[in-house]
């Protein structure tokens, strides 16, 4: 299996000219088994229904964990991000249709979308709620622990966020902003109405590096896609898929699995260290 | 650019002498197999050595796909390794089917005529001689395409249907076949499959790197071509630089059915403005229930060309098309 593709320019130049498509499969197939394997090595976490009486003093029944903007970011750019990897990954695999067109235009949504939770993290939200922490390495250690069966420990509660869902922004960040970038050059590169044709803005090998990055980007995300999913629809896991539909998570979710002094929110007594919003 | 060479790259030669090992071999053989008709587009990238097949299979003795016999519902059914010189010249064909003679006869010289071959005309690679040099435009895989660079030499080039890639379709017959509805019957080993002839050329939008639906393992076989229509006028004209030898700048093919002085139904195409050859449904459309005068000629021509995009050295072609178009009209006989 080879990374690469490279070609001879027409200077007789050895140019990368993109990422190689057998990473798709790749992709898929790592996807897959990780997927397979922690479905089996990971059982499902049962809760207990235990909480302390005293940390739900004053909270109501039900507390926002997403707000209106936050959601609607996250599913407007699960909406994106799919056409986008069905454009750019059917043909590839042999189911062919005009794809360029909708694959920008999904682009530019992506990029809007983005821009838009940029501003909303900034301007609404508290960056600093999905910023790793030393705790968040902690409770990282022994979940992972626990998982694995080397730990009897009860993983530590999180704060807003827990620290997979942290590591999983991270690099879901990282592979969209490669791709935003590279894309963004891209379209220097094909007829759109947004950015004028310069197919010489680099050289040759720069252009082939920069298809590289964007094929890169967007095989992870296949991978990302797959692990993202497959935590989504979890059954532990499906109260915080729910909470990204309908906004809210229960009390007794809140208390379960989150700290109320890193996370608090109105009625929580807590306030001490809370990671805020 | 390529060094033509003489020694061409070694490859394992088969010669089946019928479809079904043809198939067998392609399906064996894969993106890793190359077949052979005529050998008009195929030895120039072998001299180039920018196509290195592992296997050739030559399709020189399949006789049963060689010919032109009676088909069903009175038309005519043409064998894809027919010679180019056979269909120009076959008596029903120049009776029943002009258009199509017309175009064959049209095709580069007559020593090429003799030696091409219906099929191989239809499924030719394109001509742009960026890709022919073997540079790593999107037809072959890369992510550049050299012709539509602000200094790159395209007068050939396409005028629509560009989707990145701006060659064009450089087939004489492929226009005359879609203009007369024909069908084109592609083996494959799990089958014989059937197509429109319009639906047999696919865009760089669709698929970059080809120019027909056909896939490694996939052989055209048969075109079939329907009765000739009752009171039907064609119209063709290729214009190429060179009369005695050369690949169409513009070509459109007509067929029209006129009733009472009145266009009944028309298909008007027009090859080597796009990667494929072009239906015009908008003028096909515009022209029904109209007399085939100089005033619709002149109304499809100007229609022919909306949302025609000129390269930096090919707006002549949207001239010529405009012009091709109210001739293939007006002058239909």
């Amino acid at each position: 299996m080879e990374f690469l593709r490279r070609a001879l320019n027409p200077w007789g130049e050895d140019v990368p000219i993109g990422v190689s498509w057998d990473l798709i499969w790749a992709a898929v197939i790592i996807g897959a088994v990780f997927v397979v394997v922690h479905a089996l090595m990971v059982p499902k976490k049962v809760a207990t229904g235990e909480i302390d009486e005293s940390e739900a003093k004053g909270l109501p029944e039900k507390l926002q964990r997403h707000t209106v903007g936050a959601r609607g970011f996250h599913w407007s750019m699960s909406v994106t991000m799919f056409a986008l990897l069905i454009t750019a990954f059917f043909p590839v695999i042999g189911i062919q249709f005009p794809w360029v067109t909708i694959h920008w235009i999904a682009g530019v949504l992506l990029i809007l979308t983005v821009i838009y939770h940029i501003y909303h993290v900034f301007a609404k939200q508290d960056f600093w709620t999905m910023w790793i922490d030393r705790r968040d390495v902690e409770e990282g250690k022994l979940g992972l622990k626990a998982a694995l069966g080397q730990s009897d420990a009860e993983r530590p509660r999180a704060g807003k966020y827990p620290v997979d869902q942290k590591m999983f922004h991270h690099v879901a960040m990282i592979a969209t902003l490669g791709a935003v970038v590279t894309g963004i050059l891209m379209m220097f590169r094909i007829d759109n109405f947004l950015l004028p044709m310069n197919t010489y803005m680099f050289s040759d090998a720069t252009w082939g590096w920069i298809y590289v990055i964007h094929g890169v980007c967007g095989i992870g995300l296949i991978f990302l896609v797959i692990a993202h999913v497959y935590f989504a629809i979890r059954p532990e896991k499906r109260w915080m898929t729910w909470s990204m539909i309908n906004g809210w998570i229960d009390r007794d979710r809140y208390l379960e699995n989150h700290d109320p002094a890193r996370w608090t929110v109105d009625g929580s007594s807590q306030t001490a260290e809370a990671e805020g919003d | 650019m390529a060094v033509i060479r003489d020694m061409i790259a070694p490859f394992e030669l088969y010669q089946p002498a019928g479809v079904d090992d043809a198939v067998r071999l392609m399906d064996q053989y894969g993106d890793e197999g190359w077949v052979l008709a005529g050998g008009l587009d195929t030895f120039d990238w072998f001299k180039d050595r920018i196509k290195r097949p592992a296997a050739v299979i030559d399709l020189a003795a399949v006789d049963e796909i060689r010919g032109i016999a009676e088909g069903g519902d009175g038309g005519l059914d043409i064998g894809a390794m027919t010679s180019l010189t056979a269909v120009a010249e076959h008596a029903d064909v120049q009776s029943r089917y002009p258009l199509l003679a017309e175009a064959a006869g049209l095709v580069a010289t007559p020593q090429i005529r003799n030696q091409g071959t219906l099929g191989g005309n239809i499924v030719q690679d394109t001509r742009c001689w960026y890709y022919r040099s073997g540079w790593p435009c999107y037809r072959a895989g890369g992510n550049i395409c050299y012709a539509s660079t602000r200094r790159a030499m395209n007068r050939e080039h396409c005028i629509m249907g560009a989707d990145r890639c701006v060659a064009v379709n450089p087939s004489d017959t492929a226009p005359a076949l879609v203009a007369l509805d024909a069908e084109m019957v592609v083996a494959s080993s799990s089958g014989e499959r059937t197509y429109a002839a319009a639906d047999f050329f696919v865009g760089p939008d669709i698929d970059i790197e080809r120019m027909t639906v056909l896939e490694p393992g996939d052989l055209l076989t048969r075109i079939v071509l329907p009765a000739p229509r009752e009171g039907a006028r064609w119209y063709f004209e290729k214009i190429r630089d060179r009369k005695s030898w050369d690949f169409s700048l513009v070509t459109v093919a007509s067929m029209l059915q006129v009733q009472g002085g009145v266009i009944q139904d028309a298909r008007v195409v027009v090859n080597s403005i796009a990667p494929y050859p072009v239906r015009m449904g908008a003028v096909e459309a515009a022209i029904r229930g109209r007399e085939p005068s100089e005033e619709t000629g002149q109304m499809a021509g100007e229609i022919a060309v909306e949302g025609a995009r000129a390269l930096r050295h090919n707006d002549y072609k949207i001239a010529l098309t405009r012009n091709l178009v109210k001739r293939s009209i007006r002058d239909a006989a």
